[in-house]
């Protein structure tokens, strides 16, 4: 019989260990899974990890990777917050629509002005605020009300897309655009275009802006009293509020933070590698963006590591379908997979696994 | 617009045609939370048990197959949860939110090759002479057997909790899992049961949406009806008649938003679309009064 | 004499990793006897007690019950057996009626109805009347004990394992089960009485089995050994009693006006026009079943529960308003019960749980900055001060033993300098030198001109340490009395009397 035994302390190495073992596991068992579908295994874990960075087309496909990771990673360090906290936004996708939402409403408000020194900036700000104000919701219901934050912010995702193909279908439409659904093309609009700041890199303003939020959010977890609170409030509810943690403060400052993350992220988008507000497009980075910050240990570095890595899954998963004809789906189920197995090996840093009797 | 068009008498028997699905998958979650779990993975497995069910009823042409099918499904999917939160001790929410992307991703992968597909139709049953009662003949006994099944669902559920041994058992264990231990009661063994049940009856509750309500497949079909389940569930404190209440609520709600769509109201059609969602923070806000069991959501391991 | 038996023991071992929680344990317990176990927190009584109800599997070892081999895999096993067990705590459900917990703990439970009339019938039967529709949660402590107890009776036990069960009892509420305990004695069965309280053993138990580091250490006719001998063999060493140098009382630091609030949940209490002063140099005991308004009291006093402005003042200052922070800056420190996740974070190191409360006091964080090396330096002073047992502040506080923990939370309000110190069991669950000095560096802190609140159920605790002695009972606080000269039958009719237990819900 095996049996789990509580350690005195978390395991060090297992945190680091834990990840690294998930993501060979799910290797494994997704090339399984391949094989079931009749692909060849290596090839397409070859083609999913090793092509994108090293391949024939690598030129195409690597600043791709850092177009995805960006809103990945930004959103996933606005999660991270609200996860160490015992705080659950699960509607990340839903404020990500309503900062793309409201940034390109702000662009296309001053279309065809050229002001590209106040639009811009004007935007990223909307973006925020569109975030942050669709965050909000579920924190003035949860302190006010005690509702469950984790419903609410999922249920405003399905009220979010509503209004986006809203958006799309009416007051956003591109009057030039011969009837079909779907805006102007923010980025042919100069003053509002999310540019490639170096050619062929894929580095655009998000990603710029994912990396300062990495930084940022270091700092503020090992060094500043609200990371420290947050980290507290996880860990034991109780004794965050008897070291002077505000309950309802705490809740409501991760929200908006979470949010507004979400927000930029979804301005970053429509500006820039989405380019205009359709019926969808979203692509669901702020649901994947949850496995990336459990995957990244809601560490800030880690959840670098981790959104670059689910990124490769992407463009990867893209090049396979294209290569192998393996279905798009496999990558969604491979993605789910990789959180499964982390959850499943991450036991091992707080406990340890006995042979032998058990009482 | 045109209000006439609006049959009072069809709008509420669609209503309890609506509602089915949500009162499948509320019924087993509601067990799995008083059995002290939070399973988050609804969703996930409503998802699956509508394409297990589905495949199954359009490979052998019965439903009925479908539904045992789509049960084994979800059940199937939540031992994976039940594994990872009772002996790996992983966090709930976490793992019920990877059970949710885990099963959308691997129903998208069945259904492969059966988007469009019409299912084969599940036949109505007009129960002899009461279905002939004008006005609530053709509201209430003139359904598909699901409609019975779901209802039966949470009457037993009733039943179970308050007058049975078991159901005292599971309850305990959901209020505090430490005294159940120490009474000697296997709180695992009891809650893996439970999510069983509870991924058992989420299969139904999405089977019943890609076999009787839409009845075909898409991929991610459910559209946040596993969510909702979880949030009747609260809204109805734990009880399950309330459960019976809130789905009615909501199965009220997102036909009579398809009844105006097809009136032609001068609401555009997406705000329609986002009621129901609405509508379930409402009652949220309204009803989160209820006292949730003692040791939902916690971590059980039997130290010393 | 060997028909007389009950139960034997033969040699009980049983290892966790790291620590040898019984080891070649043997014992016998005669029938009818009332058999105590005595030990300090960590003794090895509880895993002993668990084996018997078969929670607990032996390593080596063989138990005998009535002369047939007894080895019960489970709870159930034992109950059949007529082993039955009061609990200390977790064996309540509190959203449950008193009639579904009890159906819980028997092995085929009548039905409801008829369950419900032998509950009244037994529990009038043996004086601990009990209504069985109430919910668990509305309970009073002693009340609650009761329904395990009469959990245990519906089953005619052959033996009846208690556990410290007059911890959370009233002086009159004790006397109430020692007659309870008599008649069961009476009509032949067996207990096993768990306590660390010699006098209450001394009165009741004919014999004592005392537990030290897992080891037998001693036999004795409790009614024919003194407790101070009990002590020192339960001990190992003679004990210090804290002494408190002779000082006066200063100025008014804490005043507490007509402290009321509401319940914060829904099974918690009331908090009722509490008044009471507290000088420099005092130490105010208050005293109190569990249950009555304890933890509420120290929320509403450490700020994490807040009330009107001024329903508590600190030198004048009006700070019932203020958060904990804002408090631990106008000097008022606090230490509740729980050590784990409530005074100190488990899974935080010593360093982080420092830098918990110090952060105002010690000027731990400049601008919103931490500054990790003062904290550790602090976490540090408070290891060497207390006497902490760890190897050093990086480490986990659940890596820490409950005695070592609680010298740590302690230590690092009293490192504070606190002009008025709130805590509650400052020794609960602590070994008793540990304990000791504790209780003496209250005393000294209190000596150097800090007036401390310390809220204890240990009465014997609040007796040596307390200057004045006051009682919380179902929220309402009694008027404080000069502790000297107070009899133990004093302090109870202080404590409520019986808590009208005999009347109670019975006929509601």
């Amino acid at each position: 019989m095996l049996t789990l035994e509580k350690r005195p302390q978390p395991s060090k190495a297992w945190v680091y260990a834990a990840p690294i073992l998930a993501v060979v596991i799910t290797m494994i068992v997704g090339g399984g899974v391949f094989a079931l579908l009749g692909k060849p295994p290596l090839e397409a874990i070859r083609t999913i990890f090793y092509d994108p960075i090293f391949g024939d087309f690598a030129s195409y496909s690597r600043p791709q990777l850092l177009i995805k990771a960006g809103p990945l990673i930004l959103i996933a360090i606005g999660l991270s917050f609200g996860f160490r906290a015992g705080i659950w936004n699960i509607g990340a996708e839903g404020q990500y629509i309503m900062g793309a939402l409201a940034a390109a409403g702000t662009g296309l408000a001053f279309y065809p002005m050229e002001a590209r020194w106040l639009i811009f900036p004007l935007m990223i700000l909307a973006g925020f605020a569109g975030g942050m104000v669709w965050a909000a919701i579920p924190a003035f219901l949860r302190i006010r009300f005690k509702t469950n934050e984790i419903l609410v912010s999922l249920m405003l995702v399905y009220v979010a897309e509503a209004i986006q193909a809203s958006m799309a279908l009416n007051l956003m439409r591109n009057p030039d655009g011969h009837g079909f659904p779907g805006s102007r093309n923010l980025s042919q609009y100069p003053s509002s275009a999310n540019l490639e700041l170096v050619a062929n890199s894929g580095v655009h303003w998000g990603v710029m802006a994912a990396l300062t939020a990495v930084i940022f959010a270091y700092f503020i977890l090992a060094r500043h009293r609200f990371g420290f609170d947050v980290r507290l409030a996880g860990q034991s509810p109780r004794a965050a509020g008897f070291a002077g943690v505000d309950a309802g403060r705490l809740i409501f400052v991760c929200l908006l933070i979470s949010g507004a993350l979400a927000g930029a992220a979804g301005m970053f988008e429509v500006s820039g590698p989405a380019g205009r507000v359709s019926i969808d497009f979203n692509v669901g980075y702020g649901f994947t963006a949850i496995i990336v910050a459990f995957l990244g240990r809601l560490h800030p570095v880690g959840i670098l590591i981790a959104g670059l890595l689910m990124a490769l899954t992407y463009i990867g998963g893209e090049l396979a379908q294209l290569s192998l004809g393996l279905p798009g789906a496999a990558i969604q189920l491979f993605q789910g997979m990789l959180l499964f197995f982390l959850l499943a090996v991450d036991v091992m840093t707080s406990y340890r696994i006995r042979f032998g009797k058990t009482e | 617009m045109d209000f006439s068009s609006i049959n009072p008498i069809l709008l509420l028997a669609s209503l309890m045609v609506a509602a089915t699905p949500i009162i499948l998958a509320a019924a087993g979650e509601l067990i799995v939370e008083r059995a002290g779990v939070l399973n988050l993975g609804v969703e996930g497995m409503m998802i699956t048990g509508a394409i297990t069910g589905f495949i199954a009823t359009v490979t052998t042409g019965s439903p009925w197959i479908g539904f045992v099918a789509a049960a084994a499904g979800g059940a199937g999917l939540s031992l994976l949860f039940a594994f990872l939160t009772q002996f790996l001790l992983s966090n709930q929410v976490a793992t019920g939110l990877a059970l949710t992307l885990f099963g959308l991703g691997l129903s998208a992968l069945l259904g492969q090759g059966y988007n469009g597909i019409k299912a084969p139709e599940f036949p109505r049953i007009d129960i002899p002479v009461i279905s002939d009662i004008p006005v609530l003949g053709p509201i209430l006994f003139s359904h598909d057997p699901m409609v019975y099944v779901g209802i039966g669902l949470i009457a037993g559920t009733w039943y179970f909790l308050k007058y049975s041994r078991a159901g005292l058992i599971l309850r305990a264990v959901g209020e505090n899992h430490e005294a159940a231990h120490a009474l000697g009661y296997h709180v695992i063994r009891i809650r893996i049961m439970a999510i069983a049940f509870g991924g058992a009856c989420a299969g139904l509750g999405g089977a019943y949406i890609s076999l009787v309500r839409v009845p075909q497949w898409t991929d991610g079909m459910t559209a946040g009806a596993g969510w909702i389940a979880l949030a009747i569930v609260v809204f109805a404190s734990w009880r399950p008649w309330r459960l019976l209440i809130g789905a009615y609520l909501f199965g009220g709600v997102t036909v009579l938003q398809l009844n105006l769509q097809a009136a032609g109201i001068a609401i555009p059609v997406e705000y329609l679309a986002m009621s129901p969602y609405i509508a379930t923070i409402l009652v949220l806000v309204l009803m989160s009064a209820g006292r949730a069991p003692g040791s939902l959501g916690k971590i059980f391991h039997a130290s010393r | 004499m060997a028909t007389d038996t009950l139960l034997e023991l033969r040699g009980l071992t049983k290892a966790y990793p790291g620590v040898v929680a019984n080891s070649d344990v043997s014992f016998t317990i005669g029938k009818g006897e009332v058999h105590a176990l005595l030990g300090e927190n960590g003794a090895g009584k509880s895993t002993l007690v668990k084996t018997i109800y078969g929670l607990v599997k032996p390593d080596t070892g063989k138990m005998t019950l009535n002369g047939v081999a007894y080895e019960p895999s489970e709870p159930r096993a034992a109950r059949a057996s007529g082993v039955a067990m009061v609990f200390q705590h977790f064996s309540l459900f509190d959203a449950l009626d008193v009639a579904e917990n009890i159906a819980l703990g028997m092995e085929n439970p009548p039905q409801m109805a008829d369950l419900a009339a032998r509950i009244r019938e037994v529990s009038e039967q043996y004086g601990l009347p009990l209504d069985p529709n109430m919910v668990v949660g509305d309970l009073s402590a002693g009340e609650r004990q009761r329904v395990e107890i009469i959990r245990c009776l519906l089953q005619d036990p052959k033996l009846l394992i208690m556990d410290e069960p007059t911890s959370v009892l009233t002086p009159q509420e004790v006397e109430i089960l020692f007659k309870t305990l008599n008649i069961l004695r009476e009509e032949g069965t067996s207990i096993l009485y768990i306590s660390h309280k010699l006098e209450e053993i001394r009165t009741l138990c004919e014999h004592a089995t005392i537990l030290r580091h897992g080891k037998v250490v001693g036999n004795c006719d409790p009614r024919q050994t003194s407790a101070r001998d009990m002590a020192e063999m339960m001990v190992g060493a003679s004990l210090h009693v804290p002494e408190k140098a002779p000082h006066e009382a200063g100025e008014v630091v804490l005043s507490i006006r007509g402290l009321s609030a509401p319940a914060p949940h829904q099974f918690g209490t009331a908090l009722k026009n509490i008044t009471v002063d507290v000088r420099e140099g005092e130490v105010l005991g208050i005293g109190g079943v569990a249950g009555n308004g304890q933890d509420e009291l120290v929320a509403a006093l450490s700020g994490e529960m807040k009330t009107a402005a001024g329903m508590v003042v600190i030198d004048g200052r009006e700070i019932g308003r203020l958060g904990p922070n804002e408090r631990r800056a106008a000097g008022l420190c606090a230490a509740p019960e729980e050590r784990n996740g409530h005074a100190a974070a488990p899974d935080m190191s010593l360093t982080e749980n420092a830098l918990m409360t110090g952060a105002v006091r010690k000027n731990l964080v400049k601008n919103g900055l931490l500054d990790w090396p003062a904290a550790k330096a602090f976490a540090e002073e408070v290891i060497k001060a207390f006497d902490v047992r760890t190897p050093g502040p990086a480490n986990a506080a659940r890596s820490l033993s409950g005695g070592n923990l609680q010298k740590f939370v302690i230590g690092r309000e009293i490192m504070q300098k606190p002009r008025v110190l709130v805590i509650n069991q400052p020794t609960w669950g602590v070994d008793a030198a540990a304990a000791a000095s504790i209780r003496q560096a209250i005393l000294d802190l209190a000596v150097s001109g800090t007036a401390v609140v310390c809220i204890s159920q240990d009465l014997d605790e609040l007796r040596e340490i307390s200057d004045r002695f006051a009682a919380l009972n179902e929220g309402k606080l009694t008027p404080p009395r000069p502790a000297k000269g107070l009899t133990i039958d004093e302090i109870g009719l202080m404590l409520g009397g019986a808590h009208d237990m005999e009347i109670a819900h019975v006929d509601a």
